[in-house]
């Protein structure tokens, strides 16, 4: 290759490369709810002492009415770096043998009764609705006598599930806009009434680990991917290299 | 060995020959430059689609009731699945890529002018179906995107007269929403009909292109100037074998290509929502529509168009014509130069108008236009976001202008053009 094609040629590499970043870099504004955005949390699913926390978090807060039907007890112990015992006996709270995914113990029909639906599997949470909505949605519970669990949420007005990690939290109420010319009164402000047993500082940590675990439940093979990637991306770098000399060993004698 | 090859050939003449024809005796022209990548590209994307296609195959459960379960299967459970399904996937939207530019490559160098019409003729079929095959596969993971995507493309056919409803009926197996019946034609329709379709047109499209012989980026007909060369008294002067040269060149070009596919497979396989849709992570569900339902990326600047008109006739007969009219450049274009090295400066400007355009119309059709309106416009972008109805008909007039434009240019003769040198001018 002359200088001239290989200097179109990175151009267009380049482009390629720089098109594809803007893609990246505008999907998230792109792809949220209309008008609606919420404060990024940095989440890290290597970081595995945030993945054992949000499990821990997960299992004692969650599972009691929410599946991760996609997931089994033993792919826990590998992604968590536990042993079978370790997980069996801190994760497992559903009597579940060790291979079997990860199912709430609580019959669909009582589900219905209670909450009106069947609370959602959240396997595919985060991917679907992404972590800073997830993490949004777990600090925005405010007590609410209208509704029948009596709490309500701001990221999903009229949620029908009450508020599990209110010790952790504590209360929050909610300062009101008043009715305005026939629209219904709006929330300004969350303000915690009452603490919980962590700080809010503690609680946000709380709610990054749980997130953390629930990214990693969406999607587990982001785990091991961009370790192989790294191998994978050299080793092709070093075909091409090689390509490259052989097709210019080879093109010599083209005049 | 050569024993052996002896034997092979005695007793099948006819493949030597057409390694021969095919390979080390096709001559093409030594100018090509780094838009010529493409076309062997998009025979690697094929061979990756077919082949990861037939693994997730073994998988795969077509119903309604288990299709999703199963995706999260090989996602999770199968060994290796979660890579095979994203080479896939990210192969679904690289074929697009490397389609478009490789149609692009064609406008800029006139390689669908005689005698390559019937070379542009096929490839055009071959977009055709590789547009109804990706589309039933993106319908196969029953995300509830993939659904009402269904549903609303399928529903495009009742805008034909008379027997519209019927028709929408017949295509989807069901009466109101798509569901198991529709599943399963899709499967059958995108795992074994289409792929044969391809393939034949692949062939077809590659013995009609060896047959005339390869454009290049100068327009010059090197079958036309002079002859002989280091291989053959009777080749032309300016053609070298197509292997060794342009294999190992190509093998240059798919390195780099693997290279960003590993990147997208192995650290961002939904590339933001754009290949892989967060509203796809949830089940179909006939009762829940998102809240806004579009085509992936690639179908979006046709999506641009058909949204763009009110009427449902007239939106689905512009996104008809939009395809059709690229079918139509080789007798729309009546000019004599083929490259656009010496094609008039109007065609220049045209041409990349007709990029930009399309481009835009893609970012109307994907919902991303806030972004480059917010980059245009500055703040004040809301407020034009709401007039993007005629944005997006300016685009659409546009489109269409370019093929108006590329028939009158050209038929009434006002394009200047630069001499065209006998033989090919550059290689690298």
């Amino acid at each position: 290759m002359t200088d001239k094609t290989f200097r179109a040629f990175m151009r267009t590499l380049s482009a390629l490369l720089l098109t594809l970043a803007v893609a990246l870099a505008a999907s998230p504004s792109a792809l949220a709810e209309e008008g609606a955005s919420y404060p990024h949390v940095n989440i890290n699913v290597h970081d595995r002492g945030a993945l054992q926390r949000g499990a821990r978090l997960f299992m004692n807060y969650c599972v009691g009415c929410h599946s991760l039907q996609y997931v089994r007890y033993n792919q826990l112990a590998g992604a968590l770096g536990l042993t079978e015992k370790q997980v069996l006996d801190n994760l497992d709270f559903t009597g579940a043998k060790f291979r079997e995914p990860i199912v709430s113990a609580m019959p669909e029909a009582d589900a219905t009764k209670w909450f009106g639906k069947v609370p959602p599997d959240l396997s595919l949470e985060v991917g679907n609705r992404g972590a800073d909505w997830v993490a949004a949605y777990l600090k925005s519970f405010y007590l609410d006598p209208k509704t029948a669990s009596g709490w309500n949420n701001t990221v999903l007005v009229n949620s029908a599930m009450p508020f599990p990690l209110w010790q952790l939290q504590g209360e929050q109420v909610a300062v009101m806009n008043p009715p305005e010319g026939g629209n219904a009164a709006t929330v300004t402000e969350l303000k915690l009434a009452h603490p919980g047993s962590l700080t809010p500082a503690q609680y946000d940590q709380a709610v990054s680990d749980l997130t953390t675990f629930l990214a990693y439940v969406s999607s587990p093979d982001e785990l091991t991917r961009s370790h192989i990637g790294m191998w994978v991306i050299l080793y092709l770098v070093l075909f091409t290299l090689f390509a490259l000399v052989l097709k210019k060993e080879y093109w010599k004698d083209v005049h | 060995m050569s024993a052996l090859v002896q034997w092979f050939n005695e007793r099948a003449p006819g493949m030597g020959a057409a390694y021969k024809k095919h390979m080390t005796e096709y001559y093409a022209p030594k100018n090509f430059n780094f838009m010529y990548y493409f076309g062997s590209l998009a025979l690697l994307v094929l061979v990756n689609q077919i082949v990861t296609g037939i693994f997730l195959t073994m998988f795969y459960t077509p119903s309604a009731a288990g299709a999703f379960d199963s995706v999260q299967y090989i996602m999770r459970d199968v060994n290796w699945g979660w890579l095979v399904r994203y080479m896939h996937e990210t192969g679904a939207s690289m074929f697009f890529i490397v389609i478009y530019l490789h149609m692009f490559r064609g406008l800029m160098y006139g390689s669908y002018k005689k005698p390559r019409e019937l070379v542009w003729l096929l490839g055009m079929l071959i977009f055709l179906a590789l547009m109804a095959e990706a589309f039933m596969g993106y319908v196969l993971p029953w995300g509830n995107m993939s659904f009402w995507g269904a549903k609303v493309i399928i529903t495009l056919f009742s805008a034909v007269p008379v027997i519209g409803p019927h028709l929408v009926e017949w295509i989807m197996g069901t009466l109101s929403v798509p569901g198991d019946p529709t599943l399963n034609r899709f499967f059958a329709l995108h795992v074994v009909a289409l792929p044969m379709v391809l393939l034949l047109l692949v062939v077809l499209h590659l013995g009609a292109l060896h047959e005339v012989g390869s454009n290049n980026p100068d327009g010059v007909d090197i079958k036309h100037g002079p002859k002989g060369n280091r291989w053959n008294p009777d080749a032309p002067a300016d053609g070298i074998p197509f292997h060794p040269y342009y294999t190992l060149k190509d093998l240059v070009g798919v390195g780099v290509f693997l290279i960003i596919c590993a990147i997208i497979i192995f650290f961002a396989p939904a590339v933001g929502g754009f290949f892989l849709e967060p509203d796809n992570l949830v089940k179909a569900n006939p009762l829940v529509t998102p809240a806004s339902i579009k085509p992936v990326w690639y179908f979006s600047p046709f999506y641009a168009i058909l949204r763009a008109i009110p009427s449902k006739g007239i939106g689905v007969l512009a996104l008809g014509g939009s395809i059709v009219a690229l079918f139509l450049v080789p007798w729309l274009d009546r000019g004599k130069v083929k490259s656009i090295r010496f094609r008039g400066r109007s065609y220049k400007i045209a041409l990349t108008l007709f990029v930009i355009v399309f481009l835009l119309l893609g970012s109307i059709g994907a919902d991303v236009m806030p972004i480059w309106l917010g980059l245009v416009y500055g703040s004040n972008a809301e407020a034009i976001v709401s007039t993007n109805l005629l944005i997006a008909r300016t685009l659409t007039v546009l489109y269409f202008a370019f093929f108006v434009f590329l028939w009158a240019y050209t038929f009434f003769g006002l394009e200047r053009t630069k001499p065209v040198p006998e033989r090919v001018t550059t290689h690298d």
